[in-house]
């Protein structure tokens, strides 16, 4: 969308080793841009100019020094505003933490900046990460660059817009129910959810813990890849962050699809997926398989029940997590007379209406009387949606499904159904509740012009064989099928 | 019907939550929709499964092989007990209180400063 040509990682490593422009000098025109996009597309809240520029000047001296260049030197990168960044107010889109600005930075911000990339800022969201529409954030919705009348997606909307309209190179998003998957389909960006425990979430402002995860958005599969390179791995500060190695997810990408087995599950090319985009996800499957993939049909009995689990779940994580926010230690205090008084004011005033619904699904759900029929029923129902997943890489190396039912609807359409609006998710929850990885992909687009997504998943820590598929469907022409 | 107003009510009490008139039936309203859709949850028979009570992926047969998948859900729950890796318990310097009392919205060193909760 971006009348410039879009930047890649490798193109911005290009241009500052061979002098034709300096990390500064990017740094600046990105933010000119941002300056001309963002009244329309809002998909930044907060800018941080003088720590990007302070990291540009050291990638350049670093340059004019011939000293060795991180992985990301100089490239921008925009943080979803759930995400801890020390010195640069962070609100995860709610009024409760207007004028928060952490103490520290996530490890996922500090590993990038070590790398040599540039953070120009925090990108819009729904509101504590709830929203599949980024309708739900306290400082106004985020428009789709590609169809400005469309929501972007959610809750990462405004880091899969930043990217769309070329506003960042890449961005990092959170995903928790497909809120990095399902904003990548409607912007048209490749956007991957690591496997849980893949990426540290020290820093990572929670919502749901057993399902929150960090991960890139990109312009194209190698950025992502280079992305993952950077955050991925074990950090002693997040005890649910995995000791498992770390591929060269690079070279692992490259790797021939020859042989490989692709699972396609009935379960999700069922009534209420639009027909448009049933066709063209078939054509893209197609795709891989004229790459080398068999086909292999899958039934998945589950997949209806992962959003009923997934509500249940996500809630009472999220009434446990939200608790803290009560005017004492940090954001919003609204004075009352009594200690009580000052909690429920500060929460009254400080939370949107898609967060109080939520804090009170959950706490209804956890509670008294409700806990079996609704919690322990669901985490058993979370059981056997991970059996699906089990029992289907037994037989395949990955599973091709849509990414949303739907393109990108308009602003507004579903802002007064709650229930309608959790539907979006019906694809995207399932890997969330497994804890595998996933990835969209776009994979053409509407007659309308609206972006189509395919999502990838593959067993426990299989980012590289999801890369790998995704990689040959780029270079294959996959992306604009 | 499956929330009632009491209960919407006694839900935000327990929740911390203030809500105004209007916004009671609301969420009523709304709340009573989505639970009539989990009600789903009830057609599955669940006995002897398991409640899947954490996350813990397991990497199969390697690192970053993408084929087979060896953790279930049995498996990631019952290996979970296993697999924790606990650190050293070992004493390491944290001088953040500055930093976090900075954030408070009504701090006196090295204090949280709240309303009066206890009457003398």
């Amino acid at each position: 969308m971006s009348a410039a040509p879009a930047w890649t990682i490798g193109s911005v490593r290009d241009a500052l080793l061979a002098k034709r422009t300096s990390a500064r000098e990017l740094a600046k025109d990105f933010y000119a841009q941002i300056e001309r996009r963002n009244p329309q597309i809002n998909a930044f809240l907060a800018l941080c100019p003088e720590r990007a520029y302070a990291q540009a000047d050291r990638v350049d001296a670093a340059i004019a020094k011939g000293q060795p260049l991180g992985p990301l030197a100089g490239v921008p990168v925009a943080i979803k505003d759930v995400i801890s960044t020390e010195g640069v107010r962070t609100t995860c889109g709610s009024k409760i933490l207007e004028n928060y600005t952490p103490p520290y930075d996530a490890t996922a911000v500090e590993r990038l900046e070590t790398a040599g990339a540039v953070i120009l800022g925090k990108t819009n969201c729904d509101e504590f990460a709830m929203g599949s529409s980024n309708e739900n954030s306290a400082y106004g919705p985020v428009r789709n660059p590609v169809a400005l009348d469309r929501v972007p997606g959610g809750s990462s909307g405004g880091s899969a817009a930043a990217v769309a309209a070329g506003l960042s190179v890449v961005a990092l998003g959170t995903d928790t129910g497909g809120s990095i998957r399902q904003p990548g389909a409607y912007c048209g960006v490749p956007a991957l959810m690591p496997t849980y425990g893949r990426v540290s979430r020290y820093g990572l402002i929670a919502f749901a813990s057993s399902l929150d995860r960090i991960g890139p958005f990109a312009t194209n599969i190698a950025d992502a890849a280079a992305v993952m390179s950077v955050i991925a791995g074990h950090d002693s500060n997040d005890s649910t962050s995995a000791a498992v190695d770390v591929p060269d997810y690079a070279a692992e990408m490259e790797q021939s699809l020859n042989g490989l087995r692709i699972g396609v599950p009935e379960d999700y090319f069922g009534a209420g997926l639009d027909p448009e985009l049933k066709a063209k996800i078939q054509t893209g499957i197609a795709l891989l398989e004229n790459l080398g993939c068999k086909r292999v049909p899958l039934k998945m009995p589950h997949t209806d029940y992962a959003i009923a689990t997934y509500y249940i779940v996500a809630t009472a994580e999220a009434s446990s997590n939200l608790a803290r926010y009560d005017g004492v230690r940090y954001g919003l205090r609204v004075q009352g007379d009594t200690l009580m008084d000052m909690y429920r004011r500060t929460r009254e005033r400080g939370f949107g209406p898609e967060v109080k619904r939520r804090i009170m699904l959950g706490t209804y759900a956890l509670s008294s009387g409700y806990y079996d029929a609704y919690y322990l029923r669901a985490q058993k129902v979370r059981a056997l949606i991970a059996r699906d997943f089990a029992s289907a890489f037994e037989k395949v190396d990955a599973i091709l499904t849509p990414t949303a039912p739907t393109p990108a609807f308009k602003l507004g359409e579903k802002t007064a159904d709650p229930l309608e609006m959790y539907l979006a998710d019906i694809y995207t929850v399932t890997g969330s509740l497994a804890g595998v990885p996933g990835i969209s992909v776009p994979c053409g687009k509407t007659a309308a012009g609206l972006p189509i997504g395919m999502q990838i998943f593959a067993s426990h820590f299989g980012e590289a064989r999801i890369l790998q598929l995704a990689r040959a469907f780029e270079k294959a022409g996959g992306f604009s099928i | 019907m499956k929330i009632n107003r009491e209960e919407v009510l006694r839900v935000a009490q327990l929740a911390h939550l203030e809500l105004a008139p209007e916004e009671v039936e609301t969420y009523r309203g709304q709340l009573d929709e989505i639970l009539a859709y989990i009600g789903k949850l009830q057609e599955l028979d669940v006995s002897g499964v398991e409640p899947m009570t954490q996350m813990r992926p397991q990497a199969a047969g390697g690192p970053h092989q993408g084929s087979g998948m060896a953790a279930g859900a049995e498996g990631a729950t019952a290996a979970a007990g296993a697999e924790h890796e606990l650190r050293d318990d070992v004493v390491v310097p944290c001088n953040v209180a500055e930093a976090v009392l900075a954030e408070a919205p009504d701090a006196a060193k090295p204090f949280f400063r709240v309303p009066k909760v206890i009457d003398r």
